[in-house]
């Protein structure tokens, strides 16, 4: 199928984007690396009047590190972010789920701000986001602001983006000493949105002692979640089986996972905690 | 809303290496102008939602989803696609081992396979065989079962990476 | 002259040689459908049901006509003026019923996603605009989405006219069952499902028909299978002289069946061109072909079988159980697949005890009919899942199991307890020859070594016979106009090129490769100088196209008959010119040789130079036939079947269900074996669509039968990471029904490879004595099996 008719303006700077975004309100839409956006226009089930391309905005693309802190321009392509020695360096845990996003043409034009924005509940990066506790900073034409990202993803496709703000980009606390990652995901074939994944970090101590545990899952929930229950049991163990059990069970009791396609709630949960003890062996290993 | 807002926009870039100028609609994505405007078919459409690949294509040296492109963000951009790569001779050695090991029947998705390959072979020109399988897994091949087109690709990896 | 082809100098037969038309694929410079652009072409988008079964009220339409870009809008009550109603029946297949099936809905709509409105525009983009545009008023009628149920007295009647939901009903009942039931010291029993799966060519269904008012002609540039056909039902359907049509089938997409059926879309594409007096092409988009390109499959199969102790099949009974959709696809019948499933359970076996039935149902879903390898992966997951269960049930090893029973290679021709004759298969050289090539005992020890690690990995082997080079038993008989025969013609040309046109089409099989090899085998000149013109009723000599494997073995037969009579009538001139008897000469390489020294006596070219341009310097009685046809065709047997095994290796996480392929054989008998690069690409391609159906395909329908997966994201087809390296080998049982020798081998990959996955995965999981036997097999169902989940 063939996109309804659109208009199209390709932005000069961040203000004329939001300019635009004001006065077309509901009517348009930001354009970044389009990979998500497209199909949906391309399918008829979004029909915007306008789309604003900001994929022209240098300033809104780039990665850096200041001082503990790495920042990841909200239009930096994945292809990018995924070559990026600073992102190896300085935040592992994305990394490591790179790969997993989608396949390497999509990673091309594809945006790690685009990707958040959307809030995919499938989606790798915001739940590696959660797990960060990264800070999205956020554009209006009043001003900026910053929003934690466990305030970020509020539900199915839904963000704390108000209308007329743009996510210009990404903070992510650098990895210290000691901090450990995991990422680890179920998808039926490789490049597809997973059945469940989990994203998850924490400190170890020189005796093996976990703290610091955050444990985010993607697509266990309508919207990427902390299992803060599950990362609670784990705190102050080795990892060891039996508190790898306890933070299985009571990632059962915290959790509500959603159905789709591919799998019950039940079956979710089910691998989401075999995920959970493979990404313990791995934060332990 | 009084402001018109522009349905068709002016565009100038470099297709195969020679410079166009045209009008398109905003809507028009790029396979869909390289095919209609261009009469440069050798781009196909498989799925229009970016899961097949058969539109990948070459956009300032990367390879993309032709079909998640609008023509209009093509303004100023350099487009290589299958016929262009045909004749300046850069696949030539892809081609002729997809030749050779029938990696290809109805070759629909090969000129995305190929540009696909291209991508790999210049990219990661070490990898094995589960690399290349996870790097053609965006691209849908029906008839071949991938096997060969794996091999193909391996062959020319190895052949270019021995040459370099 | 008394050399077979097989064996003459420089021949092509059994050699791996590049396909001629690959080359211009590899540059994108191919010609599909959608490539062709003619003047004044409009294109067309069709409105669609949204709901499964749901009459129609008003449609209005204003809007929709007043749109930017829009030609025409039409209904089905005028298309139907215009386009005839059809009934998918064959008369052999007794008791077959369906309603007629119009090319838009007229009163009602049967199925989400039948066309209901054609919209007609200048460009797709404002054809669909416009079709957003068209109203309609639906009041929404009962549902019969669950085949289970459909013929239960509480379901209404999709057509009430037809008195019930049965479209048909086989039942088939052998020897003696019960005996056999009441001997057996291990009865088995399962039900077996596979799921609806529909092609997913990469390029979707196409057509461009364009329509000459002046002189009544029609050109339809259609992606298909089967132009003759096509070209007999556009003029029937349409009230054109068959003559005035013509079908022209360029390069072809893919098709695995999915292109060799009527589509009402693509009736109503060239109706209107006759109707607007110009071109008007329809390329389906990705996601109406989910709910309009034929879906097959979808069975049910409750089956036993009872075994003896010392390994001994004694009976087998199963039932069977599909639903079509709301109509009998026209005009090859949805019946098929069903019927094929009672033709093929147990068939490489020797048990004689046999009852099935079959019963095929409508119900409110897409229409099913023959898509690849049709009925072969049902029938074998139902016959090698329940060996495996009777191997495992009186503890012997499954290839052990399959030895006691395959039918021995000496015993042909054999009969079936279906009643069908089996030529000539090699079951048991094949068997010996896959457990050599996969070393079958080591990995046994591999396997049984990992699983004291808590590795679960697992073997399954699958027998399949394959049905292949059809008579005029599968369609002609039952009144289709499906051509059985086809014909070939081969033209020396003055240059010493041979032009060789033929029935047979190239769907990226290599079917064009093949017939040039054989042509330039039977005439002797070299493959550089073969032509080949296939896919245009125009010009070729009439055929039935290519599907059911009938390509190489009917067109490859026709072809070499063509090119045997050719070369004799050019050495005849030879001959006359060179004043030698014509079984001294030869053709070898292009040139005219003396065929006990093979010294060169005359070049192709210089015998086309005389004969065309100065044929004053031959003899008067001498009139040189450079062009010569023959067509050929199958009629020793219903069917020339082949033979062949699979095995599968694989692990299955236990604690995610998750499936990981590792590795895949294949040993398979298609006869004599012209290009063994194509055969065995043809079985991987094959395989893998197999393997597809196993762990990922399936058509997923709510309960109100609307499609939930009509998208590339959902509708999982196999990509590269997952599929395995498939290693192939060969036993050659040449058929005796022609001189080529070549039976088909396009079903063979897709028959068996899910049976062989199915019994691995059992395998595999049968230390925790869990298996699986409803296809796909999801991680789900992987880890219901295993009671981790409910």
């Amino acid at each position: 199928m063939k996109p309804t008719p659109f208009g199209y303006v390709k932005a000069a700077s961040l203000p004329q984007a939001l300019d635009l975004l004001a006065r077309h309100g509901e009517e348009a839409q930001i354009l970044a690396g389009g990979q998500s956006l497209i199909p949906t226009l391309n399918m008829r089930l979004s029909a915007p009047r306008l789309l604003i391309d900001i994929s022209g905005l240098a300033d809104l693309s780039g990665i850096a590190v200041a001082g503990d802190i790495l920042r990841i321009g909200a239009l930096t392509r994945h292809a990018e972010v995924e070559k990026s020695e600073l992102v190896a360096r300085h935040a592992p845990l994305i990394a490591a789920a790179m790969p997993h996003v989608a396949h390497p043409a999509i990673r091309n034009r594809g945006t790690f701000g685009g990707s958040l924005a959307l809030a995919d509940p499938a989606a790798e990066l915001p739940a590696c986001c959660l797990a960060l506790a990264a800070t999205m900073i956020v554009q209006a034409p009043s001003g900026s602001r910053r929003i934690a990202a466990r305030d970020f993803f509020k539900g199915l496709f839904e963000t704390a983006l108000e209308a007329g703000e743009v996510l210009t980009a990404i903070e992510i606390p650098i990895a210290v000493p000691g901090q450990v990652f995991a990422f680890e995901e179920l998808a039926r074939r490789h490049g597809d949105y997973a059945i469940v994944g989990i994203a998850a970090t924490a400190r170890k101590a020189a005796d093996g002692t976990l703290s610091d545990i955050r444990l985010a899952y993607l697509n266990l929930e309508s919207r990427p979640v902390l299992a803060g229950k599950a990362a609670a049991a784990l705190a102050g163990t080795t990892g060891d089986a039996a508190a790898v059990t306890a933070a299985q069970d009571a990632l059962a009791g915290e959790a509500s996972p959603h159905a789709d396609l591919n799998a019950t709630p039940e079956t979710r949960l089910h691998l989401a905690r075999v995920l959970l003890g493979r990404a313990v062996a791995r934060l332990i290993a | 809303m009084t402001e018109s807002l522009p349905l068709n926009l002016p565009i100038d870039l470099t297709v195969n290496g020679e410079r166009i100028s045209a009008t398109v609609p905003a809507r028009q994505h790029l396979i869909d102008f390289l095919r209609e405007t261009l009469s440069l078919t050798g781009s196909h459409i498989g799925c229009e939602h970016g899961v097949c690949g058969a539109c990948s294509i070459r956009v300032n040296g990367a390879v993309v989803r032709g079909c998640l492109t609008l023509a209009v963000q093509c303004d100023g951009a350099s487009v290589d696609t299958i016929e262009g790569l045909s004749d300046s001779g850069a696949i030539a050695d892809l081609q002729s081992a997809f030749h050779e090991r029938n990696a290809l029947q109805c070759g629909f998705c090969t000129p995305g396979m190929l540009a696909t390959g291209y991508d790999i072979v210049r990219r990661l020109p070490d990898a094995d065989e589960a690399r290349i399988r996870r790097e053609l897994s965006g691209n849908i091949c029906r008839c071949t079962g991938y096997h060969a087109i794996v091999d193909a690709i391996e062959t020319v990896a190895a052949k270019r990476g021995a040459g370099a | 002259m008394s050399l077979s082809i097989l064996d003459r100098p420089n021949s092509y037969i059994g050699r791996t040689v590049p396909r001629p038309n690959a080359k211009k694929l590899v540059q994108g410079r191919g010609t599909y459908v959608d490539d062709i652009k003619l003047p004044r072409m409009v294109h067309v988008a069709f409105v669609r049901s949204p709901y499964a079964h749901a009459r129609i009220l008003a449609i209005r339409s204003d809007a929709a006509q007043a749109a930017p870009g829009v030609v025409r809008i039409v209904t089905g009550a005028e298309m139907a003026a215009v386009c005839t109603p059809w009934v998918g029946v064959l008369g052999h297949m007794k008791g077959l019923k369906s309603a007629p099936q119009y090319a838009l809905a007229v009163d009602r709509a049967c199925w989400q996603g039948e066309a209901v409105v054609a919209v007609v525009a200048h460009s797709r983009a404002e054809a669909e605009d416009a079709a957003q545009l068209v109203e309609i008023d639906w009041e929404e009628l009962f549902v019969v989405a669950d085949m289970e149920t459909a013929l239960d007295p509480e379901t209404p009647v999709i057509h009430p006219e037809l008195g019930d939901n049965l479209a048909f009903r086989r039942e088939l009942d052998v020897g003696d069952v019960e005996k056999g039931f009441a001997a057996a010291d291990a009865i088995v029993e399962e039900t077996y499902i596979t799921g609806r799966h529909t092609g997913v060519c990469l390029e979707a269904r196409s057509i461009l028909a364009d329509y000459q008012p002046a002189d009544e002609q029609l050109v339809v540039y259609h992606s298909t299978q089967a132009p003759h056909m096509m070209q007999t039902i556009f003029a029937k359907h349409l009230d054109l002289p068959e003559t005035n049509v013509r079908v022209i089938c360029k390069d072809v997409g893919g098709a695995f069946g999915i292109k060799v059926h009527t589509y009402p879309d693509e009736m109503a594409t060239v109706a209107l061109a006759k109707m607007l007096r110009r071109p008007v092409k329809f390329i389906a988009d990705r996601m109406e072909s989910f709910v309009t390109d034929i879906h097959a499959r979808d069975h049910r199969v409750k089956a036993r079988m009872a075994v003896s102790k010392e390994g001994r099949i004694l009976a087998i009974e199963a039932d069977d159980r599909t639903g079509i959709g709301p109509y009998s696809v026209y005009p090859r019948t949805s019946a098929i697949e069903a019927n094929q499933v009672v033709n093929l359970i147990g068939g490489p076996y020797t048990n004689q005890n046999y009852r099935c039935t079959a019963n095929v149902v409508f119900q409110n879903k897409n229409v099913m009919c023959q898509y690849r390898a049709v009925g072969h992966p049902i029938a074998c997951a139902v016959t090698e899942g329940l060996v495996d269960k009777a191997a495992r049930a009186i503890g012997m090893d499954p290839a052990e199991f399959r030895r006691r029973n395959l039918i021995a290679d000496d015993a042909y021709p054999y009969k079936a307890p279906t009643g069908m004759v089996y030529e000539g298969l090699s079951h048991h050289k094949s068997l010996d020859k896959l457990l050599e090539l996969m070393q079958y005992d080591r990995l046994r020890a591999e396997q049984a070594a990992l699983r004291e690690k808590g590795i679960h990995r697992g073997i399954g082997l699958a027998a399949f016979i394959e049905v292949t080079n059809p008579s005029a038993m599968f369609y002609g008989v039952g009144g289709a106009r499906i051509s059985a025969q086809d014909g070939c013609t081969i033209r020396l040309d003055p240059t010493g090129v041979i032009t060789v046109s033929i029935g047979v089409t190239e769907q990226g099989q290599g079917t064009e490769a093949i017939m040039a090899q054989i042509a330039a085998s039977s005439v002797g000149v070299p493959m550089d100088k073969v032509r080949l013109i296939t896919g245009d009723t125009e010009v070729t000599p009439y055929g039935g196209g290519t599907w059911a494997s009938r390509g190489a073995g009917i067109g490859g037969e026709a072809t070499l008959q063509a090119g045997r009579a050719l070369r004799e009538n050019i050495l005849s001139v030879a001959g006359t010119m060179l004043q030698a008897a014509p079984q001294t000469l030869d053709i070898r390489a292009g040139i005219i040789v003396d065929a006990d020294t093979g010294a060169e006596r005359m070049k192709l070219e210089e015998l086309g130079r005389v004969a065309y341009f100065r044929p004053d310097t031959l003899p008067r009685d001498c009139q040189p036939e450079l062009m010569v046809t023959r067509h050929y065709v199958q009629k020793d047997y219903a069917f020339v079947f082949t033979n062949g095994l699979q095995a599968s290796y694989l692990e299955v996480d236990t604690e995610t269900g998750f499936v990981t392929l590792l590795d895949h054989w294949v040993v398979e008998d298609c006869g004599t074996i012209i290009n063994p690069q194509l055969v065995d690409e043809q079985i991987r391609g094959g395989v893998v669509q197999g393997l597809g159906g196993a762990l990922f395909e399936e058509c997923l329908y709510s309960a109100d039968g609307q499609m939930l997966n009509a998208n590339m994201a959902d509708y999982l087809v196999p990509m590269a990471s997952e599929m395995p390296d498939i290693a192939i080998a060969h036993v050659v049982t040449p058929t005796q029904t022609s001189e080529l020798g070549a039976k088909g081998v396009g079903e063979a990959g897709t028959a068996g490879a899910p049976a062989a996955v199915m019994n691995a995965i059992n395998d595999a999981l049968s230390p925790f004595g869990a298996s699986v036997a409803a296809q796909p097999f999801t991680p789900e169902r992987v880890l219901r099996a295993l009671g981790k989940i409910r």
